[in-house]
């Protein structure tokens, strides 16, 4: 397609992975129905149809060799890990951390900076919850490490109008408990970032700039770089949500720069419950912990406790092991299949998807123009139908989208909208699939007999 | 007729767009008015964002008018035009009582048989009963209906 290579001129941060191992060729759809054998959801009927799976954006579907990682170790290895010494917490220790490993070098890190946690949201609010206790006398038994955490009336967090509002109560919250202020950058009518408010919004008294990689309802890539660049000038810590970037894109958060990242492992082919947290070392060690309890300690007296360092300083309690183990699995599935090769892929269904809803009478497609850049996603609204009766229609069909919100009511607000439909694709999906996505978006309004512009339910 | 057809059969989507009751103004959702046989309420859907706020006046022992504010999906605004048409004119009691009958009918996951005699435009509501993450979009006014109807038998 001509508008993907106009789409792939465009600068953005990724980065080219050296470690893949893969050719160059592209994906196709006769590569893509092999890569649909992998995984056993997708070939079910539902209400007699084929499922049509869109909604990878909120969760994604698992290969076998992920189900089968999980299964593996709890019939071979199961036990607690960094605890007994017996043979078999060996091996589900050494299980464990090779799966850290893994996933930190997935996205560019260093083992000692990928903190495991529940999921993306859980990682957020470690971090807010670490600062808060930065902001109190003798935090974390380094009150003087911890003090370049600590917040303070006249301080200001910075977030983005755009934010899943997992990126953004957090925050809220914190500064609710310090004092601080939280500000945004707001978006213009397309949902672009309004980068010349964000140098004016970045000052001397920003503390912490926390924003998105991509966003979940636009599809739109933030330059990372360039934020990143303008907080650090000013001295703040930058935090990247990159749930949606991590499953779908090449990812090397140290090339980004960023302080910390955090994304979710069931968006990235994993199972749930287990997500990561990213944190330069020299942070990590400093920054107070969240959660306190067994296996994060070094010596503990009836009055006080001494911590461990990253990562074990802030994976307290009994961790989600086969979880992690699992999600391994799934990175070592997608680097083979190759990010690169995914994410162009999906810029080529994203495209797709984007120029074929534009061009239906009366539907509204949030974010980037066709032909501009944009991840294999697109929120839309059919005019004079809510989303919900649209998300009806195509389920009638097979067609499993989402609808709603999507987590990001300022952005709706902020764009007129109440509820959108978001089509999400992942490198599973065929140009077939969205094509019957838009054959069914293009027959929404005359099922609802909408027939003039805003005359309807 | 396919499960999608029955769950938007004519008669939603006729009141879906007619909205009975549906006119009451914005100005007037904030607060309730504090008046005697009058009660408001304010229900709101977190899944999708839909919301209303109904407000039921209670005058010489009847329901004399049900109007509402709102915003949302074709079942929902649907079965609030549905339920202010059905209301006016009956005694508290059996609105109370037909609230309950429309709540057992949505919670039937499609084995219950709709009582056209009882419930009347209602009825044809049936269909969302088979699809549980819809029933709340029809249940919204209803349950608006049932706090605002308490409010107003309590000042009445």
């Amino acid at each position: 397609m001509a508008l993907v290579s106009a789409a792939g001129t465009q600068q953005h941060d990724t980065q080219q992975h050296d470690t893949q191992q893969h050719d160059a060729s592209a994906l196709d759809d006769v590569e893509v129905r092999r890569i649909r054998n992998d995984f056993p959801i997708l070939s079910q009927q539902v209400s007699g149809k084929p499922l049509i799976y869109l909604d990878s954006g909120a969760t994604s579907q698992n290969p076998l060799s992920v189900l089968e990682a999980e299964q593996e170790f709890y019939e071979q290895r199961n036990a607690a890990v960094h605890r007994g010494a017996h043979q078999l917490a060996v091996a589900a220790t050494d299980a464990f951390e090779h799966a850290r490993a893994t996933v930190a070098g997935f996205v560019g890190a260093k083992d000692n900076e990928l903190v495991w946690t529940a999921n993306a949201t859980a990682g957020l609010n470690l971090l807010a919850y670490s600062f808060s206790n930065a902001s109190r006398s003798g935090a974390g038994n380094q009150p003087s490490q911890a003090q370049r955490f600590a917040l303070a009336p006249g301080d200001e967090v910075l977030v983005t109008e755009m934010e899943h509002h997992a990126n953004l109560i957090p925050w809220q919250e914190l500064c609710r408990r310090t004092g601080a202020t939280l500000k945004f950058i707001p978006v213009d009518d397309d949902g672009a970032l309004r980068l010349e408010e964000a140098e004016r919004l970045i000052t001397g008294r920003t503390r912490i700039l926390a924003f998105t990689h991509v966003s979940n309802v636009l599809g739109v890539i933030n330059p990372v770089r360039e934020l990143t660049a303008l907080a650090h000038n000013a001295g703040a810590l930058v935090v990247l949500d990159a749930c949606q970037s991590a499953p779908h894109l090449p990812l090397d958060l140290k090339a980004l720069d960023v302080d910390f990242a955090v994304f979710s492992g069931h968006k990235m082919l994993g199972p749930t419950g287990i997500g990561a947290l990213y944190g330069r070392a020299e942070l990590l060690d400093a920054l107070p912990p969240f959660l306190t309890g067994g296996s994060m300690i070094t010596t503990v007296t009836m009055s006080e406790a001494r911590y461990l360092p990253a990562p074990q300083r802030f994976e307290a309690g009994t961790q989600p092991i086969s979880q992690a183990v699992a999600l391994a699995a799934a990175v070592n599935y997608l680097r083979e299949t190759g990010m690169d090769r995914i994410h162009r892929w999906e810029t080529e269904l994203g495209q797709r998807l984007v120029a074929g809803l534009d061009a239906i009478d009366g539907v509204r497609v949030l974010g980037p123009k066709p032909g501009r850049e944009r991840t294999g996603l697109a929120a839309f609204d059919v005019q004079g139908v809510h989303a919900h009766d649209v998300g009806q229609f195509l389920d009638d069909r097979g067609i499993a989208v989402r609808v709603g919100h999507h987590c990001a009511q300022p952005l709706h607000r902020r764009l007129g909208l109440t509820a959108t439909t978001r089509a999400s694709a992942y490198l599973y999906n065929t140009t077939d699939e969205v094509d019957q996505l838009l054959d069914a978006a293009g027959r929404i309004r005359g099922y609802f007999g909408v027939t003039t512009r805003g005359a309807g339910v | 007729m396919s499960d999608l057809d029955a769950l938007y059969q004519q008669t939603i989507l006729d009141h879906a767009r007619a909205r009975s009751g549906g006119d009451l103004p914005e100005s007037q959702t904030a607060a309730a008015p504090g008046l005697p046989g009058t009660g408001q309420s304010h229900q709101l859907n977190p899944v999708c964002g839909d919301e209303i706020t109904l407000r039921v006046e209670v005058d010489g022992g009847k329901v004399t008018a049900v109007r509402w504010n709102g915003a949302g999906c074709a079942i929902s605004m649907a079965s609030a035009s549905v339920l202010s048409e059905l209301a006016e004119g009956l005694v508290p009691k059996e609105l109370q009582g037909l609230i309950e009958n429309f709540r057992e009918l949505m919670r039937s996951r499609g084995r219950m048989e709709a009582d056209e005699e009882v419930l009347g435009d209602a009825a044809a509501l049936s269909g969302v009963s088979k699809y549980p993450a819809r029933v709340k979009c029809a249940m919204l006014s209803w349950v608006a209906a049932e706090d605002a109807l308490q409010q107003a038998v309590t000042t009445s």
